[in-house]
């Protein structure tokens, strides 16, 4: 406790509280707010409704929700693979070399979104390497753009195991690969769902790189919220970004929970 | 690959052979390092495949690109100045000056991490546009016939969106570091008579300094790569490099262009990346 008189106390509880409420509780509640607003010309709107709602549903909502979880999955699931496997395969490498390639792996997440888009528009529209307008090159925009984050929650996991669980498996005869599937990755999973998580998150957001490459028919939610905004439908833009949060938190916590049941905290 | 397999399998605590790197390796050299150094190349390329140096150069002269580059090195250093001075004045009060529910608080500005950024800008829209809920505000209570605060579509707005966003990627390793702080010796110093000003300087700051380092740095290549806040503010005088790259690729179709203005904004994201990583370093991490 750093300040002790009452009245200096009040003054950092409204200090914290503007800046609070102006920086992020604010957006958070006016976005919310402007997805239900019906008539709004004054400070507040004059009368609430789901019309917003139930306009982007019947629109092209179920599409959109569809292409950014997809898309989310795949990425996610292909970035888990491919980092852990780093991850784990850069343990048994020289210290210089483990360095040099740790670096390598994490230099994707340094590179704006809009240059990876148009890296993959420029590498990839020609054969035998054909996927500009595919769904496919948007997984693999989400894949390169999030792999970073994988690959370093995994690499940090590793680093907090305790080595002396595979030593011993490993001094009772365990060959590397039972060793692998039955201690490492147990002792790792937690890591690797919340590595899941933020991946999926991450990639449900994910605009830059998207509007680069997405081709017609698979219009990710962010995607489709600009498209709104952009038509001047702010309002239909607000609900279809609660739906993304709504979609993003439930994703996450459901994750949490998973990961908390498994490791029974 | 068997041989590998047998002559590692005694190691202990190791996964057979060395070679297993090569997989994820060689997948994100294909759709990470091809691409980019397809950029690379094509930045002296024009359209047609023809080499053509002198696009590169007068690319580099143009007072567009000239405008994107300053807007974006003003926009991320402001941002990044806000950021380290709200996450610090944040940090400072949830570590050091708890409340009921402050918990819950830093946990809920931690979730913005995952939020997408150009929520906080349809938001803001909403707050400080024309016909926003501030300028509705002081317009019904003063009675003005114009609204009076117009900073959304500008700079400004950009800066401020990026502050909401950004903030949490300081405050993170802000509270990791303060909770490293020793309590007894903060009581001390205020047992003594040290006021608060002083304690934070002479006992609090010294021990956040590497946080505020690699935090800062980490926001500067975050916000110099930002593009959902600039293209959803869509001010006509706010254009910074990832935008004009977007445009120059999409609605212009000119490639060689958006090579070259992508190539700059890589080196300048790169050169911020290495600036992170030393930080990071020096923080231990």
């Amino acid at each position: 406790m750093l300040v002790w008189s009452k009245s200096g106390r009040i003054a950092i509880r409204a200090i914290f509280a503007l800046l609070f409420g102006v920086l992020f509780l604010a957006p958070l509640a006016v976005i919310l707010l402007s997805s239900l607003a019906g008539q709004w010309n004054g400070v507040l709107p004059s009368s609430l409704t789901l019309e917003h709602y139930s306009d982007v549903v019947q629109g092209s909502a179920g599409d959109s929700v569809k292409a950014s979880l997809v898309t989310g999955f795949a990425a996610s699931a292909l970035a888990l693979v491919s980092g852990a496997w780093a991850a784990l395969a850069l343990r048994v490498q020289g210290a210089t070399l483990e360095r040099l390639l740790g670096l390598l792996f994490f230099i994707p997440s340094a590179v704006p979104s809009v240059s990876v888009g148009l890296g993959l528009l420029v590498a990839f529209s020609n054969p035998p390497l054909l996927l500009n307008g595919t769904v496919a090159i948007v997984m693999v925009a989400h894949f390169v753009l999030i792999s970073a984050f994988t690959f370093g929650n995994v690499s940090a996991g590793l680093a907090r195991l305790s080595p002396d669980f595979e030593q011993v498996a490993s001094s009772l005869g365990a060959r590397p690969a039972y060793r692998l599937r039955h201690v490492t990755l147990p002792l790792l999973a937690p890591y690797l769902a919340a590595a899941f998580g933020l991946s999926f998150a991450l990639s449900m957001g994910e605009l830059g790189a998207t509007v680069m490459v997405y081709p017609p028919g698979w219009v990710t939610l962010p995607v489709s919220i600009f498209s709104l905004t952009d038509r001047g439908d702010i309002f239909a833009g607000a609900a279809l970004t609660m739906i993304l949060v709504a979609a993003t938190l439930v994703l996450l916590l459901g994750l949490e929970r998973i990961t908390r049941r498994a490791t029974g905290s | 690959m068997s041989e590998a397999a047998v002559l590692s399998r005694p190691a202990i605590g190791k996964l057979p052979g060395s070679i297993w790197i090569v997989p994820p390796t060689a997948l994100l050299a294909l759709l990470f390092f091809y691409p980019l150094a397809l950029i690379a190349r094509q930045a002296f390329l024009d359209d047609s495949g023809v080499a053509n140096v002198a696009e590169f150069v007068s690319v580099l002269h143009a007072r567009f690109f000239l405008n994107a580059l300053l807007n974006t090195v003003t926009i991320s250093v402001a941002a990044t100045a806000g950021c380290l001075i709200v996450g610090l004045v944040l940090g400072l009060i949830l570590a050091f000056v708890p409340f009921p529910g402050s918990g819950i608080i830093a946990r809920l500005i931690d979730t913005f991490i995952a939020l997408p950024t150009f929520l906080v800008t349809l938001a803001f829209t909403f707050l400080y546009g024309s016909a926003g809920m501030l300028n509705s505000g002081l317009m019904e209570a003063f009675s003005l016939p114009e609204p009076p605060v117009d900073f959304l579509y500008s700079t400004w707005g950009v800066v401020l969106a990026e502050v909401t966003v950004y903030t949490p990627f300081i405050l993170r390793p802000l509270l990791a570091a303060f909770s490293l702080v020793d309590r007894g010796q903060i009581e001390a110093a205020s047992v003594l008579g040290a006021r608060p000003f002083r304690i934070v300087r002479q006992v609090i700051l010294p021990a956040a300094v590497p946080a505020l380092i690699a935090g800062g740095s980490l926001c500067l290549l975050l916000t110099v790569n930002e593009f959902g806040i600039v293209l959803f503010i869509g001010a006509k005088g706010v254009i910074t490099l990832p935008l004009l790259i977007y445009s120059k690729a999409i609605q212009e179709s000119a490639y060689q262009v958006a090579c070259i203005i992508a190539l700059v904004n890589i080196v300048l994201s790169l050169g911020l990346f290495g600036l992170y990583r030393l930080a990071a370093g020096r923080l231990g991490a």
